[in-house]
């Protein structure tokens, strides 16, 4: 397996149709037109020698090296920045070339270390590389003139010498390394989009520099790694480099992070991973990444990793590491003795978002089949369930309707309830790329929809045209006043409705969307939203070009997340915005595979492919397959599994990969569920917070130590390969396939291939897809079948998939949770960057240098209202519970409204969230909490007590004390 | 307290010159200028402040102001005395003139005397090389820049 080399065509691949014919040192070429000379050179097979040019960023044509001559023209071109033209004859290598170059790069490398042999990037240099390309012998100039090179010069310090920056914690900068050609700036503005990088000074004083001559922790830098990866020598370099050295292998993988699905490069030495790099032909990230999926993959190797499997009679015991066998066979006992004492509903299951389609697939296997219920739920649950009911509704498929590269064709979006700068980086920084626009093509106009004021409503190159900062809760109304404008203003698209959707049903909704109560102005007053500015964007979206929506938790987690779900469908079905690029409904997904998750059949009333557990017929080909029968009945969901353990009706639970405590609301309620029970299973990389409660340790593996797939927020289904040993032994399906046995269940499954075959050849959206396709079209978006054996990028193209488009009348009813003189704030949750949901991860990687505690944001208004200052402790307090964190003052939250994130356990932000759901799907209402806040000196008692619980229930008897006394 | 008094101040006239200009097209240099000639240089504590009123980066306006060598980033003196140093003055003996200035002057280039009194900085062409050397003081270009004309601008700077 050798170290995949990825060609760098050196400039980015031109679009126009038309082509153009040119010849190249003698070859004939045929490429688009627009495209440089150098990257036709590439696609020709002749590199070019080049230093400031790479095919993620614009040419730009400061290096001098790749000139060319060509026939009939004077002089001798970069040809990085010439475009080419027809009849064009080029020649790369000639005398003058070599001269012209050789003389170029005398005067780089008389202005660099010659440490190549102890130099980090050593085996991985373009510096290097182009030395050796041009023939570079002798540096006529010497090493003794004016340089950035050495500390101290002539017995006196160097004035031009920087010292290395070693301030962010995966990679440093070292500016005596530095050949200026700008390639880390032009990837920081055009590939992320966060314009933190700079060339200061001019001539031989330029240098780069983060921020304003800053370190890169304290400049703008979000450390995604795009300079890292565009960086020709070890100027920038991972420090993981650094301490191993080169990789020697590599290995496609996906990112475990978020529902990007962004593709890596798993750059290996032995069974180490050296670093992660964005793969370039990943369709999901295009050879971007972020902070977490590029750096932060440290915890698969973390000390607080639990390696053996572990058991123990009461939750006040301390844990006993056991074999799996025994681990096993314990569960089986435990889950049967359950089941013959409470009946056969008294154990369930919760499959992962985190794990792999295979994995997930196999635990509701295991419930359906094995514990003879339908009590299996997933933890989209509490995020995107609504999405998967409302567009179910609506469309008739429950997912997004395009593929990322969508947004590149998009004119004007609305991002509602999201923040993917935070949530979803890399799709962040495509939006920005096309909000920015590109050189003849107008930049997208963006309508931000948040009661925060988010990074993307105003940071550099990025200026909302409209904000409507409503007030948490009120989504519904708002979307229904858009429909409003659009509907009475005559916005609509008659001749798209009338093809594509129910006219009678579109009648029916105008009707009742046109109702002055529902105009904007009616509803300005409860909402928030000035009525001129969301007019304003109403008429934007539904007559900008292609409208896009983008949203993200925000919409989902209130109790009429539903009814917001099917709200944003009727906008894009009465403007005709579906069925082609650069339009649709796209919900970002917040794991690496809720999608999948929601695909494999992870809902008590659905089987894999969303097909209704009542129907006889999808019965009869799971139980043909499984030799067994079905329950008909649609079995608990999370909230009703509690509720069931508290009642004493359910007593046992297999968890795989999920922390319950932490990120389901209600914390107390949570707790009081896992305490009723009689064998809590908890199958996890860490000792959870959920395994507070449990009775049954499974070490789970990370994404690094097993094959699968995962399906990202555009329904692709991208393969998760395997780089190294399990260290805990058992890859998680092999886990579950363990526990199958013991339970007396015959499974079958050398590899997580087979399983995938057995989906593909029960549900009809997978038909298609196997691990042989995969490895071929290194990824596919269902539905993937005979009709569509490529996929399906862009959705709903001629026709939706439930026939006609249907519109649904979306009453706006205001939440139980209401504001008072008791609780005069509302709360809202999201995340950070750095940060990833529990925080499971991320708080095991050097991470933690961003966001080390969890934070509250707080008016300043609001603040001052209650003597409150910056970085004071505060207690946060709703009817449901109270936690203490420090507040910080911003003016990103409006005057009452504050806000937090919940990565951190010592805060636990759900102990304050409600038990409110939304009315259809039971997703907690996680974005509206009424509130309190005080000063206060302290942890709470709850706090003090949990953290005591925890510290308690966290023990492990070691081999001493397990000895029986002599 | 001192210092952040300054700052606000800074921050505060620096923002009345971005609001003030920020409608032009290529709106940076001419707020530059004007901070420049509000403050007598570019104080760091304004970049942040038009970086925020223009929407671009903190890096962004840095990497601008430190490319242009006439913004300062500290006060200059209450003269300021450029001399050419590009072929034309150097074939006419400019080189031997900006060192007596120097001298007599008691700085090197880039500095402030320690009165207040001047600055000397080296400028590449004034646009006057028929009458090389040439200088330029306050604003003022001078030809013929001669030993005689050296001693009585240094005697002239400091009264």
């Amino acid at each position: 397996m050798p170290l995949i080399q990825e060609i760098d065509y050196g400039t980015p691949a031109a679009t126009a149709d038309k082509t153009v014919q040119l010849t190249i040192d003698g070859r004939q070429i045929k490429v688009p037109e627009g495209t440089s000379v150098m990257r036709a050179s590439m696609e020709a097979g002749i590199q070019v020698p080049k230093l400031c040019a790479t095919d993620m960023v614009d040419a730009f044509g400061s290096c001098r090296l790749c000139l060319v001559e060509i026939e009939g023209r004077n002089g001798t071109p970069a040809s990085c920045t010439t475009p080419v033209t027809d009849g064009m004859v080029v020649h790369t290598q000639t005398g003058r070339l070599k001269d012209i170059r050789r003389g170029v790069m005398e005067l780089y490398i008389s202005d660099h270390p010659l440490d190549c042999l102890t130099c980090a990037a050593n085996g991985d240099c373009e510096l290097q590389d182009m030395a050796g390309a041009v023939g570079l012998r002798d540096v006529r100039y010497g090493y003794d003139g004016e340089n950035h090179v050495q500390a101290r010069q002539n017995g006196e310090t160097n004035p031009r010498y920087m010292p290395k920056d070693e301030s962010n914690p995966y990679f440093t900068y070292d500016p005596s390394k530095c050949i200026v050609c700008s390639r880390c700036v032009r990837a920081c503005e055009e590939v992320q989009g966060t314009f933190a990088l700079t060339i200061e000074g001019r001539g031989f004083e330029s240098r780069v520099s983060p921020g304003m001559h800053e370190s890169f922790m304290n400049s703008e830098c979000v450390s995604c790694g795009a300079c890292v990866q565009a960086c020709p020598t070890a100027t920038l370099q991972e420090k993981s480099v650094i301490e191993i050295g080169q990789p020697e292998h590599s290995v496609v993988t996906t990112c475990a992070y978020c529902g990007v699905g962004c593709s890596f490069k798993a750059e290996m030495r032995g069974e180490e991973v050296v670093r992660m790099v964005p793969w370039k032909d990943g369709k999901a990230n295009r050879g971007h990444s972020c902070v977490k999926g590029r750096f932060a993959w440290g915890y698969a190797t973390h000390k607080d990793r639990i390696l053996n499997p572990m058991v123990r009679e009461k939750i006040t015991d301390p844990w006993r590491e056991v074999s799996w066998e025994e681990a096993f066979a314990h569960v089986a006992k435990e889950f049967r003795r359950i089941q013959y004492q409470h009946g056969k509903g008294a154990i369930g299951g919760i499959t992962s978002s985190r794990c792999t389609n295979e994995e997930t697939f196999l635990v509701q296997k295991l419930v359906r089949a094995g514990f003879g219920n339908n009590n299996v739920d997933t933890c989209a649950r509490v995020c995107h369930s609504p999405t998967g009911y409302g567009l179910g509704k609506a469309f008739g498929t429950s997912a997004g309707t395009q593929d990322f590269d969508s947004v590149e064709h998009t004119d004007v979006v609305i991002l509602i309830g999201a923040n993917p700068t935070d949530g979803h980086p890399v799709f962040a920084s495509r939006l920005k790329k096309r909000l920015r626009g590109s050189p003849g093509k107008e930049g997208a106009k963006l309508i931000v929809i948040d009661p925060r004021r988010i990074d993307l409503v105003r940071s550099p190159h990025v200026e909302a045209s409209h904000h409507l900062p409503l007030k948490p809760g009120s989504n519904v109304a708002v979307l229904t006043a858009l429909a409003h404008v659009i509907v009475t203003e005559g916005l609509f698209d008659e001749a798209f409705i009338r093809e594509r959707c129910d006219w009678s049903e579109f009648e029916d909704w105008a009707a009742f969307v046109a109702d002055e109560a529902h105009s904007p102005e009616a509803t300005e007053n409860f909402t928030g939203v000035p009525a001129e500015e969301l007019r304003g964007a109403a008429r934007l979206y539904a007559r900008g070009g292609n409208g896009a929506i983008y949203y993200g938790l925000g919409v989902t987690e209130h109790s009429q997340g539903s009814t917001t779900v099917m709200a944003i469908a009727n906008l894009a079905m009465a403007t005709g915005n579906i069925g082609r690029p650069g339009v649709g409904v796209n919900p970002l997904r917040g794991q690496n595979n809720v999608q999948g998750a929601c695909d494999m059949g992870s809902f008590p009333h659905e089987l894999p492919g969303y097909r209704h557990i009542s129907g006889g017929e999808v019965r009869d080909v799971f139980e043909q397959l499984w030799g067994v029968e079905l329950n008909p009945e649609p079995g608990l969901r999370i909230p009703n599994m509690l509720d069931a353990a508290v009642d004493g009706t359910f007593r046992g639970i297999y968890i795989q990969g999920e922390d319950i405590l932490q990120s389901d609301p209600d914390t107390k309620h949570v707790q009081a569920g896992l305490a009723a029970m009689e064998c809590v299973v908890v199958h996890d990389l860490f000792l959870n917070e959920t395994a507070n409660y449990a009775h049954v340790f499974l070490p789970g593996s990370t994404f690094l130590e097993k094959d699968g797939t995962f399906t990202n927020a555009e329904r692709r289904i991208n393969r998760v390969r395997r780089v190294m040993t399990p260290k805990n032994g058992l890859a998680d399906w092999e886990v579950t396939l363990g526990l199958a046995e013991a339970m007396g269940l015959d499974w079958q499954y050398q590899h997580p291939s087979e399983i995938m075959d057995e989906i593909a050849a029960t549900t009809p959206s997978f038909a298609n897809v196997s691990y042989a396709m995969l490895d071929q079209k290194g990824s596919v978006q269902w539905p993937c079948n005979d009709a569509r054996p490529d996929g399906t990028p862009v959705m709903h193209i001629d026709g939706f998939v439930r026939g006609k488009g249907k519109f649904i009348r979306t009453e706006y009813v205001a939440t139980d949770e209401r504001t008072g003189p008791r609780f005069p704030l509302l709360l809202t949750t999201g995340r950070i960057l750095s940060q990833y949901n529990v925080g499971a991860q991320t708080r095991r990687t050097e991470n933690v240098a961003w966001h080390a505690e969890d934070l509250l944001e707080i008016h300043p208004h609001d603040a001052e209202q209650r003597g409150i200052c910056e970085g004071d402790l505060v207690k946060l307090a709703s009817r449901s519970g109270e936690t203490a964190l420090r507040a910080t003052i911003t003016e990103r939250v409006a005057p009452g409204v504050v806000y937090t994130t919940f990565h951190h356990p010592g805060t636990q932000a759900n102990v304050i969230t409600t038990d409110y759901t939304d009315w259809a799907t039971n997703c907690p209402e996680y974005k509206v909490t009424a509130v309190q806040v005080t000063p206060s000196n302290g942890p709470t008692t709850w706090q003090q007590d949990y953290d005591a619980q925890a510290r308690e229930s966290r023990r492990i008897a070691t081999e001493e004390a397990l000895e029986p006394a002599e | 307290m001192e210092h952040r008094h300054v700052d606000t101040d800074v921050a505060a006239k620096t923002e009345a010159i971005v609001g003030r200009l920020k409608a032009l097209e290529g709106p940076l240099l001419p707020i530059l200028h004007d901070v420049q000639e509000e403050f007598g240089h570019v104080p760091q504590a304004a970049l942040p402040v038009i970086a925020e009123g223009l929407n671009l980066s903190r890096a962004e306006v840095h990497g601008v102001v430190s490319f242009y060598h006439d913004y300062r980033d500290q006060p200059a003196g209450r003269h300021v005395i450029k001399l050419c140093r590009a072929e034309a003055c150097q074939s006419m003996g400019g080189d031997d003139i900006a060192e007596r200035l120097l001298e007599l002057l008691g700085i090197d280039w880039h500095e402030t005397s320690s009165d207040g009194a001047v600055t000397v900085e080296p400028v590449y062409c004034l646009g006057l090389c028929a009458c090389a050397p040439a200088a330029m003081v306050d604003g003022d270009v001078i030809g013929r820049f001669d030993a005689d004309a050296a001693a009585s601008l240094a005697k002239a700077v400091r009264t």
